[in-house]
């Protein structure tokens, strides 16, 4: 659907986007994730025709991206985002459909549907500055997806929502991905990426650090632990096998040993007549790999900021 | 295109239709009504009279000087100087004239006014002009010129004949009317720029705050968003221009009707400053009838489509500068100050230039400022009013339009690259300096 090749953007001397490339599958849910300043809206502001590359080419569905023709099918909801307060809902609605190339029968018809999906019909004549924050958070995700776009690009879009709105709009966001629509997703929320994205990429100082699905990332992350619960309180045992990292009354979280199986371990507490109630993997958060990436850079990505500013 | 015109839809509908659209758009032209009516209405009813007690003991003016009705009245009076002051005081008389039993006209001696209170200068004038021309009838009389030959000085009129090249004829009242059209267009030029300049900064400042300038800009590009909202604000000027035009107009016609006491004092009406050489002009040539004859010299067809191409040129000329400004902007309106001087300048440049236009449309200055495109709007308009080619020949008004054009595409090139950049930089305060860089980056 979208393959990006060494895009470059650069900001006077800074680059805020070196050399990133990948590619977002039909129809599924991509996460673009990264610290504050990691030129994430730079690179966003690319794909969606508002700022141009410096260096490095957009293939949209098959061809070269045209910002001009393109726009109509992609829906950009900003992190920076509103409305016209002023104006009326039902009007506005209608006015950026309408930029977006639908015609005004076509427009009615589907704010027709979206409202009554998303129990809006009330709202018509009302203003946004009569809204509440979520309510206009509902509405900026009507506009973005209105036009059924093929690519529907998402800058924090839960930031804001009380968890009913948000699991209304990530039910939506499900539906969406599953009638063929692709989305991409930024954020620095690391569970929702967690649970919504099939892939992620992690971007930091307008590098790409990490590619993969989030399955694949936890893998490669992994750090050999695994967490025991036994029937029976238990002294931390000592073996070469593996060594305690953390240990309750009756439960053990191990690191293994370097070429130790996960069943060599069940072993040692099975011949040690220990009933195991419990036994798994302790894959790392997002959250952690992400820390344990970015951590290390923090210090220039404060500096590229505040020179920023 | 489409897009810029949705965008100009849109901008053109939500102003028109706010109340304060009607509002203004009604009650400017009332409040400009009723302004005139209360100023006519005073004029008339105004008891505000200049008295002068007069104690002529040379009978100079045998007892008779020419009252100015309403306003000045002379009263012979037969007592003292010392009286005559007790009188000032207690506010009997305003002034006193004494003229001693010695008083030789012939050897120049002058007459002189005591006062309690400072005298105006149209007053002044009066007492002067009336004063002086019964002194001038003696002066002459008694070097033994008859009353007949007085009188036949006296009554030719327009002892020079102004004609341009073209055999027009340059009569005062024309050049009056000249000058009161130019000053007006030329004014409401200038309001133009300034009021629908900052409505288009406004409504970028608007876009930018409510951060709704990024989801627009995903589906029109920067470019359409500028250029359809200053097309709407323009359209938003052009029909309310045509709702006061109609309004003052019928106005205009109605008040008479209504009060059909005002027709004859309206020509004696002390016009506002930038009128009153026109006023003058029309005084002194005789009233309301010239000033009719003097309308009708007036090319208002020209005027008129070269007042609304001024108006189109100078309004986006000025807006796309206005919309960059505005763009640059952020929550703080303050910002905007700074960035609006350089701006501001060229406009109030441009009237100084005008006012000095209208009195003479042919110096140099007025041609360097009718054709310099960022005064040019301004400028040509009190040029014009003058007519062709005796305000401005038709090649410079071809110079100026063209400059007008090329200037208006240059600035809103400049613009639109400050605006692009402008509109989605959050938080941060910025410099000329860097709206100079932004222009002349490649994209």
């Amino acid at each position: 659907m979208l393959d990006l090749h060494h895009l470059q953007k650069h900001y006077s001397g800074q680059k805020a986007v070196n050399d990133i490339s990948f590619s977002v599958k039909k129809g599924s849910i991509f996460g673009l994730l990264g610290p504050n300043g990691a030129g994430k809206t730079t690179l966003l502001r690319m794909i969606t025709g508002i700022f141009y590359p410096d260096q490095g080419e957009i293939i949209f569905d098959g061809k070269p991206f045209n910002p001009l023709k393109d726009v109509q099918q992609i829906g950009y909801m900003p992190e920076e985002r509103g409305l016209y307060k002023k104006m009326k809902i039902g009007e506005q609605v209608m006015y950026l459909a309408q930029l977006k190339g639908l015609s005004k029968q076509e427009a009615q018809q589907k704010i027709k549907y979206w409202f009554e999906k998303l129990e809006m019909q009330t709202w018509w004549n009302k203003k946004v500055e009569d809204l509440s924050k979520g309510m206009s958070q509902k509405l900026q995700f009507v506009v973005t997806v209105l036009h059924e776009p093929k690519l529907i690009i998402l800058d924090e879009p839960f930031s804001g929502l009380d968890p009913m709105n948000a699991n209304l709009i990530k039910d939506e966001i499900y539906s969406l991905a599953k009638k063929g629509s692709t989305i991409i997703f930024s954020t620095h929320r690391m569970e929702q990426v967690e649970e919504i994205c099939d892939h992620i990429v992690l971007m930091n100082l307008g590098s790409k650090m990490l590619d993969g699905t989030v399955q694949d990332i936890k893998q490669q992350f992994k750090e050999n632990k695994f967490y025991i619960r036994l029937a029976e309180p238990i002294q931390p045992p000592e073996s070469s096998l593996f060594h305690v990292v953390d240990h309750t009354e009756n439960a053990l979280t191990v690191k293994l040993q370097e070429g130790i199986l996960s069943n060599d371990v069940l072993q040692y507490f099975i011949n040690q007549s220990q009933t195991i109630e419990s036994f798994h993997e302790i894959l790392p958060s997002l959250n952690d790999i992400f820390i344990h990436l970015v951590e290390g850079t923090q210090a220039t990505a404060r500096a590229f900021q505040s020179s920023n500013n | 295109m489409n897009k810029i015109l949705l965008v100009a839809r849109r901008e053109f509908l939500t102003r028109v239709q706010k109340k304060t659209f009607l509002l203004t758009t009604i009650g400017v032209p009332l409040l400009i009504a009723a302004f005139y009516a209360a100023l006519i209405y005073f004029q008339i009813k105004s008891t505000d009279h200049f008295s002068i007690a007069v104690l002529d003991q040379a009978n100079v003016f045998s007892g008779k000087l020419e009252n100015k009705k309403n306003e000045i009245t002379f009263k012979f009076v037969q007592s003292d100087t010392t009286t005559l002051k007790k009188q000032l005081d207690n506010h009997t008389y305003e002034a006193y004239i004494y003229i001693p039993a010695g008083f030789d006209i012939t050897r120049g001696d002058s007459v002189e006014l005591r006062s309690g209170k400072t005298l105006g200068m149209l007053t002044r004038e009066d007492i002067e002009r009336t004063i002086g021309k019964v002194l001038e009838e003696k002066r002459l009389l008694m070097l033994n010129v008859s009353k007949a030959q007085i009188d036949s000085i006296q009554h030719q009129k327009d002892p020079i004949k102004f004609t341009s090249v073209s055999g027009q004829k340059e009569t005062d009242s024309k050049v009056g009317i000249s000058y009161l059209v130019g000053m007006i267009a030329g004014f409401l030029i200038y309001i133009i720029l300034f009021v629908y300049g900052t409505m288009v900064m406004r409504g970028v400042m608007e876009e930018k705050v409510s951060r709704i300038a990024e989801v627009i800009v995903s589906s029109v590009k920067p470019f359409q968003l500028m250029m359809g909202k200053i097309t709407g604000i323009g359209m938003v000027g052009l029909v309310q221009f045509l709702i006061w035009f109609l309004l003052v107009f019928g106005i205009q016609f109605a008040l008479p009707l209504i009060f059909p006491e005002l027709a004859s004092t309206v020509q004696q009406q002390p016009m506002p400053s930038a009128g009153a050489q026109a006023a003058n002009a029309v005084q002194s040539s005789g009233g309301l009838s010239h000033f009719m004859e003097g309308l009708q010299t007036i090319n208002f067809p020209l005027i008129i489509g070269c007042f609304i191409f001024y108006f189109l040129g100078g309004y986006f000329l000025y807006s796309s500068l206005f919309a960059a400004v505005g763009s640059a902007v952020n929550e703080d309106p303050q910002d905007a100050q700074s960035l609006l001087f350089p701006i501001m300048m060229p406009i109030i440049f441009a009237i100084v230039i005008m006012t000095k236009a209208v009195n003479d449309p042919n110096s140099s200055l007025a041609i360097f400022g009718s054709l310099f495109p960022f005064t040019s709007p301004i400028v040509m308009m009190a040029r014009i009013a003058h007519g062709i080619p005796e305000g401005v020949t038709v090649a410079q008004l071809i110079i100026s339009m063209v400059l007008l054009i090329v200037t208006f595409l240059g600035t809103t090139w400049v613009a639109a690259k400050i605006y692009r950049i402008g509109i989605l930089m959050y938080g941060k305060k910025i410099t000329w300096k860097e709206m100079i860089k932004w222009t002349f980056r490649k994209s």
